[in-house]
């Protein structure tokens, strides 16, 4: 065992000392492969961490949401239709909302307008996001104006700025009283947005989907469950940057393996000449460039997932940042809670390693299986 | 000790451009004598090294090599003899470049799995005594020649083989270190190794440090 | 002289060590992480919120789950996206599957 083992060592030593004859081209060899490992892994740890966030916090979201449609297109409840609703056996709450966009010229951000309840937040008084409170060097105490649609302009008092560790679901959130709400937006009096409802029992949740929209054939119910699914989805890898970048990195990756597997120089078959000539087997020579395929593609992995996990959770995803972002204005400042998906890394492992230990491995199967003899003709 | 039984090696058999470099050998070589093959070029005599070497296999014929057969036998069998039997020194030395002369020195000796630190020490007495230590952690490729040519006698020599083989040592030489290297022959007789070699140069075959000198003329001997 | 394979067993050691160290961090969620989790999904429960605020580009970003047919498909399912974003978001499986349970039900589309 011992034997085989310092055997290995020996195998291991030559094959660094060889490598090392190059340093340049094999460091950036190394860069370039840690590089492609970083880019997958910390897509893969975003996607995952930011999938399980979400699963979480929207759990608490409405059981089922009911919006209206006309024509197609999503419309506003009109007044008596809540009361339509009736009473729904599993229904415990029923509530309208009162929500929408605003466009604020000044920054050119989209904001979204909550309407909230008198003892949450006062008549003239707002509670804005985090992103959008930096965004606008708003804070509490501060008087803010807004532009309606209708030209006129409204004065609000900052009373207080939601917390920064909700950024990421209250960015771009402001929260005025339902008053103001109507009237900023010109809301017709008694309609709503959509209208939120609370299901005690999980089981039932569809059933009572499908009785409302028994009764109240122009809506459209959103279960929670449909929510959840829609964050399950997000950066999946058939959605059109995922792919460009997936398919970016596997090109790259095989370029870099098609040049390993492309064939010997004469130089290095001369090599595996002169090593078997000397005493080493076929089988020595295998191993030891199968030694160079494992400790590259092993160190580049190791490297290439460490800085992935640091740049995601510790950076957060800042060089997604700029994709992520698009054309909005404003982007919530968010920390992911660590988690690894053990299946995803072993994939990216074994995808990565066998790979190019095997396109290491391939030009010189031929070279190390030839009589030493050339090597006397040389 | 070397037994060579109607020898005939072929190249490139079958095709239109089918040569045979030796045509029927017959050849006792005795332990711990030094053998010198003379001959033109294309006599054979490099092909006939490389087969009493275990580095290619005959055509046809038998290598006899202390009482047993290895021109019959696996790769892995006769690398092993190879390794432990033989030393090899070609003409063009065929280090590695890019290595240290002393790496150099031990790498015969990795696939057995000696200990890094037995190989060194005996790759810096070797070294020693072929009084290149002062070079031994140089690159290769910065090597005199002479001293490369040192480097690859005691590449050679790591595995402490009972024969060497050398290939037209000389030929890369000036007579200074062409003398030198003769006289580390006579050191290889006097710790009882066989050797073969081949050669142009008088210096060498008609030296008294060489017992036998066998001619060959178109992959025959010739009796000289 | 330094042996080059015990650099390279040293250095895969240490990224070694590093790499089961994240699996080790990443297993227990701390104190500190629970509770803000906690505290935003309390957050969306009172507010009742549906969307992570994530891409505020355009309405139908913004609010995928909410999204009606039109907004997210445009005007036919093969539109381009003209926000990079909707490329990061795929239309939500509800508007693009139908409700098996509800189909023949209602007497309007979804």
């Amino acid at each position: 065992m011992n034997v085989w083992l310092e055997k290995q060592r020996h195998l291991i030593d030559f094959t660094l000392a060889s490598l090392a004859r190059r340093k340049t081209k094999n460091i950036g060899l190394l860069l370039a492969y840690t590089v492609l490992v970083f880019v997958l892994a910390s897509l893969a740890l975003f996607t995952q961490a930011l999938r399980s966030e979400a699963s979480f916090v929207l759990a608490g979201s409405p059981e089922v949401i009911l919006q209206r449609m006309v024509a197609g297109r999503h419309d506003l409840i009109p007044p008596g239709y809540i009361e339509k609703i009736g009473r729904i056996r599993g229904v415990q709450k029923q509530e309208g909302r009162l929500w929408g966009y605003y466009y604020d010229p000044v920054v050119n951000a989209n904001y979204t307008f909550m309407a909230r309840p008198a003892d949450e937040v006062a008549t003239g008084s707002i509670m804005v996001g985090a992103t959008l409170a930096r965004a606008r060097g708003l804070a509490a105490g501060n008087v803010i104006s807004f532009r309606s649609y209708s030209g006129k302009l409204f004065a609000f008092k900052v009373a207080a700025v939601l917390s920064p560790d909700s950024e990421l679901l209250s960015a771009d959130l402001v929260l005025l009283s339902e008053a103001d709400f109507r009237a900023f937006f010109e809301y017709p009096a008694g309609h709503y947005t959509d209208i939120a409802l609370s299901v005690a029992n999980p089981q039932e949740v569809r059933k009572v989907a499908e009785k409302l929209s028994a009764s109240l054939p122009d809506s459209r119910p959103i279960l929670r469950e449909e929510v959840l699914r829609t964050y399950q989805s997000v950066f999946d890898w058939r959605e059109g940057i995922m792919l460009t970048v997936l398919a970016g990195a596997i090109l790259a990756f095989a370029i870099l393996s098609w040049e390993k597997a492309s064939g010997l120089s004469a130089e290095e078959k001369r090599e595996i000449g002169i090593l078997k000539a000397i005493g080493w087997e076929t089988s020595d020579v295998i191993r030891m460039k199968m030694w160079e395929g494992l400790l590259i593609s092993l160190t580049a992995f190791l490297l290439g997932f460490i800085a992935a996990y640091v740049h995601v959770f510790y950076f957060g995803a800042a060089v997604f940042e700029p994709v992520l972002k698009g054309w909005a204005v404003l982007y919530p400042r968010f920390a992911l809670v660590p988690t690894v998906d053990g299946l995803q890394i072993a994939t990216l492992f074994f995808f990565t390693v066998f790979p190019y230990t095997a396109a290491v491995l391939v030009p010189i199967w031929r070279a190390a299986i030839t009589d030493p003899d050339s090597v006397m003709r040389a | 000790m070397i037994e060579l039984s109607q020898i005939k090696k072929a190249f490139n058999q079958g095709q239109p451009n089918e040569y045979w470099a030796l045509n029927g050998i017959d050849l006792r070589l005795e332990a711990g004598k030094v053998t010198a093959f003379r001959g033109p070029s294309g006599s054979g005599k490099t092909t006939l090294l490389t087969l009493v070497g275990c580095l290619s296999r005959p055509t046809s014929g038998r290598v006899r090599f202390k009482g047993q057969d290895i021109s019959g036998l696996p790769e892995r069998f006769l690398t092993e003899i190879r390794r432990q039997s033989f030393g090899f020194i070609f003409q063009q030395f065929n280090l590695i470049k890019g290595l240290t002369a002393i790496e150099n020195v031990i790498l015969p000796g990795f696939p057995s799995g000696r200990p890094r630190a037995e190989l060194m020490a005996a790759a810096e007495q070797i070294l020693e005594q072929l009084k290149l230590s002062h070079r031994r952690m140089a690159k290769v490729e910065w090597l005199s020649g002479g001293e490369q040519q040192r480097v690859a006698i005691a590449r050679a020599l790591i595995n402490n083989p009972e024969v060497i083989i050398a290939d037209e040592p000389t030929a890369n030489l000036d007579t200074a270190l062409s003398r030198e290297f003769m006289a580390i022959l006579e050191g290889f007789t006097a710790d009882g190794k066989t050797v073969l070699l081949t050669s142009h140069d008088p210096l060498v075959v008609e030296s008294n440090a060489v017992h036998r000198v066998i001619g060959m003329r178109d992959g025959c001997l010739v009796d000289a | 002289m330094r042996r080059p394979s015990t650099l390279a067993f040293v250095l895969l050691a240490l990224l070694g060590l590093i790499f089961v160290l994240i699996f080790a961090h990443s297993w227990r969620l701390t104190a500190t992480e629970q509770s803000r989790l906690q505290a935003n999904r309390a957050l969306v429960t009172q507010l009742g919120l549906t969307d992570l605020a994530l891409f505020s580009e355009s309405r139908y970003t913004r609010h995928p789950s909410q999204a009606d047919l039109h907004s997210a498909l445009q005007d036919h399912p093969g539109a381009f996206d003209h926000f990079p974003t909707g490329s990061l978001l795929s239309p939500p499986a509800h508007l693009t599957a139908t409700h098996e349970r509800l189909a023949g039900k209602t007497t309007s589309s979804d």
